[in-house]
């Protein structure tokens, strides 16, 4: 119990800076409360550090990297101080960690700025199971749910297991998969407006994936493919839900 | 800058029969090489795209130095190498040697590059007459079209296309059977083989340490062209090169998998020089057609000449969720798919493929399957920034700009941003029991948001920001 008890001690020393993205603090506010809920759970101190906006992605994808080099020096500004900062994106995890360096190869100064922190900064399911270890939520969702492998976190950030891993013990939940749980949904930020019936060419292939499992929510560790995904069920006509995984996991 | 053609992506999206046909053949080629590189057969497999990837880097910065001694080793054999700086060069060499060897008619081994330069209509223009005879491209040829995909040229078409299509051109009774088809295309081909009198094929690649090409087919029409002919002219871009003969080893395990699952294709050819003394077979004469066409202007570019790593395979658009909607014919060049929507803008410019690269919605599958471990994201993205630039110096797309900088500007305000939003949701209001809006309330649905509900909608905007509630429960919770 000493043990125990010191174990649970070292975790409240903890702090953890959220950075919920622009959709999910404008858009999807109940995503970044239960993250928040999710880590407090845990015994980590939550913060938000509030002149945080974006992390510049429309722009750099869009081949705006002037304007993508200034958001991204306010996103390290705003993030600097924080031990650990915790994003419920992978695609805007990977604009943090994969492509800042990209932006600043000509900016010492801020490339160094850029090293100090992306090994700070943790997709959300990542988070769990590499730095704070736990696979058991002790978490109640009852229901069947179909998961979506969201690209940037696949391809970029390598989560496949893990969201799957933290659902196994997820009480009352069955994870039925779709027979194309890797293929694109279709969103791809500007390019779901820029080629709108191509994107939603990819979309249709999905959710026809999606409702043919039979689940009443597809679950997903991006926002924005799930803006997607739902965006595109609920024109259908479908009552599945578009869910991420931080309210699977903060389900009581 | 020419934009988009949108209606034809709309057009390709609507005809059920057509979607069926390229999501199941590109689905089928996935599953195919899946099964090929898994690690149960064959575990070496990421090391050997390691492999290849150094390979190719170490030739295309080296080229200069493989493409002398490739040279030198095909004189050595008696053949002959001949510089083209594009499509029209190659065409005037094939006319001149036409006219010299008084031929009338080529037969051709399938060949991308030859597609790129449009040889075809150049020597039809000669009064030469050029015929395919890969069963794809030749189907393609008489129905006067495009290759659909590099790898399988009349992917888009049914076996039941294909026979109307016979039945019209070649005037034979309406046969549906594949095989039968085979036969039949075999039984036009057959006289053209015996009476060519060149042959003109590609070359996968050029072997610079042996001087020889080598050709991977699964047809026998290839070695048809290649030993019947008097005359064989190998057509291949400078691109083509591996330094040694060794390096086989690792290109074609890779190859074969990578374009349609087979460990190995039918037919690995390796060809260097023409027929010697005591041969019973082969050309007399053998000619290496080496294609610049845009490729050294690549060179120059330390990122983006991983671009001529490409060895063809098709994999990246089988994979590709973009190609799988839209198909081949709605690129505009030949090479379709992610690899085409970096060449065809670097090759041809600019100007003439701006919107390609921007087709992509960036899932990176593509880089994931290359056996060559081209970064295709990374390439799409540095070209979008290269295009937003040139647009920039030429003044178009001034609204988009100003909107970048708008939101640029915004994103550096959180305060602002936050007023922005708060506005936004009190136009997009909760209609209640879950549901999402159709379009956005008293404003035009024009332009991306247009775009957006075309076919999607919209989800209420909440009441209150996620920095508006997280400051009342941490209110709350003190």
């Amino acid at each position: 119990m000493a043990l125990l008890g010191w174990y649970n001690f070292s975790f409240m020393a903890k702090r953890v800076s959220l950075f919920v993205t622009c959709i999910i603090d404008q858009l999807f506010p109940e995503v970044g409360l239960a993250t928040a809920d999710v880590l407090e759970r845990l015994g980590y101190t939550v913060d938000f550090p509030e002149k945080q906006t974006c992390c510049g992605q429309p722009a750099f994808n869009t081949g705006y990297r002037q304007e993508a080099r200034e958001i991204a020096c306010q996103c390290i500004e705003v993030l600097r101080g924080a031990e650990y900062v915790v994003v419920p994106s992978g695609s805007c995890t990977s604009m943090i960690t994969e492509h800042f360096e990209e932006l600043f190869v000509k900016d010492p100064q801020w490339l160094e700025e850029t090293h100090r922190l992306t090994p700070r900064v943790w997709e959300f399911s990542k988070f769990l199971l590499e730095v704070a270890k736990v696979e058991d939520l002790g978490a109640r969702y009852d229901g069947v749910v179909t998961f979506h492998d969201s690209c940037h976190g696949l391809r970029a950030l390598k989560i496949k297991e893990g969201p799957r891993r933290l659902m196994s013990h997820v009480k009352g939940l069955t994870l039925r998969e779709m027979d194309i749980p890797e293929e694109c949904c279709g969103f791809g930020g500007t390019f779901s407006v820029k080629f709108p019936s191509i994107s939603c060419g990819m979309t249709r292939t999905k959710i026809d994936s999606i409702v043919r499992t039979g689940a009443d929510a597809v679950v997903g560790v991006d926002a924005s493919c799930l803006l997607q995904i739902r965006g595109a069920l609920s024109r259908s006509g479908s009552p599945v839900k578009a869910l991420h995984l931080a309210q699977i996991l903060a389900g009581r | 800058m020419i934009s988009a053609p949108q209606e034809k992506f709309q057009e390709t999206l609507a005809n059920s029969g057509l979607q069926e046909a390229i999501y199941s053949a590109t689905g089928r080629l996935m599953e195919k090489r899946r099964n090929t590189v898994k690690a149960e057969v064959l575990p070496d497999y990421q090391e050997l795209r390691d492999q290849a990837s150094a390979l190719k880097k170490h030739t295309v910065e080296n080229l200069d130095h493989y493409l002398e001694q490739f040279e030198a080793n095909v004189n050595a054999h008696g053949g002959k190498v001949i510089y083209c700086k594009d499509g029209a060069e190659v065409a005037e060499f094939l006319a001149d040697l036409a006219k010299q060897k008084k031929a009338r008619l080529l037969v051709k081994v399938k060949s991308m590059t030859t597609e790129e330069i449009d040889l075809n209509e150049h020597l039809a223009e000669q009064n030469l007459e050029i015929v395919e005879t890969d069963l794809g491209e030749f189907i393609v040829q008489i129905a006067h079209s495009r290759p659909y995909h590099i790898v399988a040229p009349a992917l888009n078409l049914t076996r039941y296309d294909v026979a109307d299509l016979f039945t019209k051109t070649l005037g034979v009774p309406r046969e549906t059977d594949p095989e039968k088809q085979c036969k039949i295309a075999r039984g036009v081909l057959r006289e053209k083989f015996l009476a060519a009198d060149i042959g003109v094929s590609g070359a996968n690649f050029l072997v610079a340490d042996s001087g020889a090409i080598v050709t991977v087919t699964n047809e026998g029409n290839g070695r048809m062209c290649t030993t019947m002919p008097k005359v064989h002219v190998a057509i291949a871009g400078i691109e083509k090169l591996i330094p040694r003969a060794q390096d086989l080893a690792v290109f074609l395990k890779l190859l074969g998998r990578s374009a349609t699952g087979q460990p190995l294709t039918v037919y690995t050819t390796f060809i260097s020089g023409p027929r010697r003394a005591g041969e019973i077979d082969g050309p007399e004469e053998f000619y290496v057609v080496l294609l610049d066409g845009g490729r050294t202007r690549l060179l120059a570019d330390r990122e983006k000449r991983q671009s001529l790593h490409c060895i063809r395979c098709g994999a990246c658009l089988n994979h590709c969720p973009v190609y799988r909607k839209i198909g081949g014919h709605n690129y505009p060049w030949v090479y379709s798919g992610p690899i085409g929507s970096v060449i065809s803008p670097q090759y041809r410019g600019l100007q003439q493929d701006a919107w390609l690269p921007f087709a992509s919605s960036l899932c990176g599958v593509c880089a994931e399957v290359c056996p060559v471990k081209i970064d295709l994201p990374k390439l799409l993205l540095d070209l979008r920034s290269d295009i937003v630039k040139a647009k920039k110096r030429e003044g178009q797309s001034t609204l988009e700009r100003l909107g970048f900088r708008g939101y640029a500007w915004l994103m550096r305000h959180p305060r602002l941003f936050q007023l922005a939003g708060r506005m936004g949701a009190l136009v997009m209001r909760d209609p209640g029991q879950g549901k999402w809006l159709r379009k956005v309330p008293f404003v035009p649905n024009i332009g991306p948001l247009g775009a957006w509900t075309s076919g999607r909608d919209l989800p209420p905007m909440p009441k209150q920001s996620f920095r508006q509630q997280w400051a009342q429960r941490q209110k709350g919770a003190r």
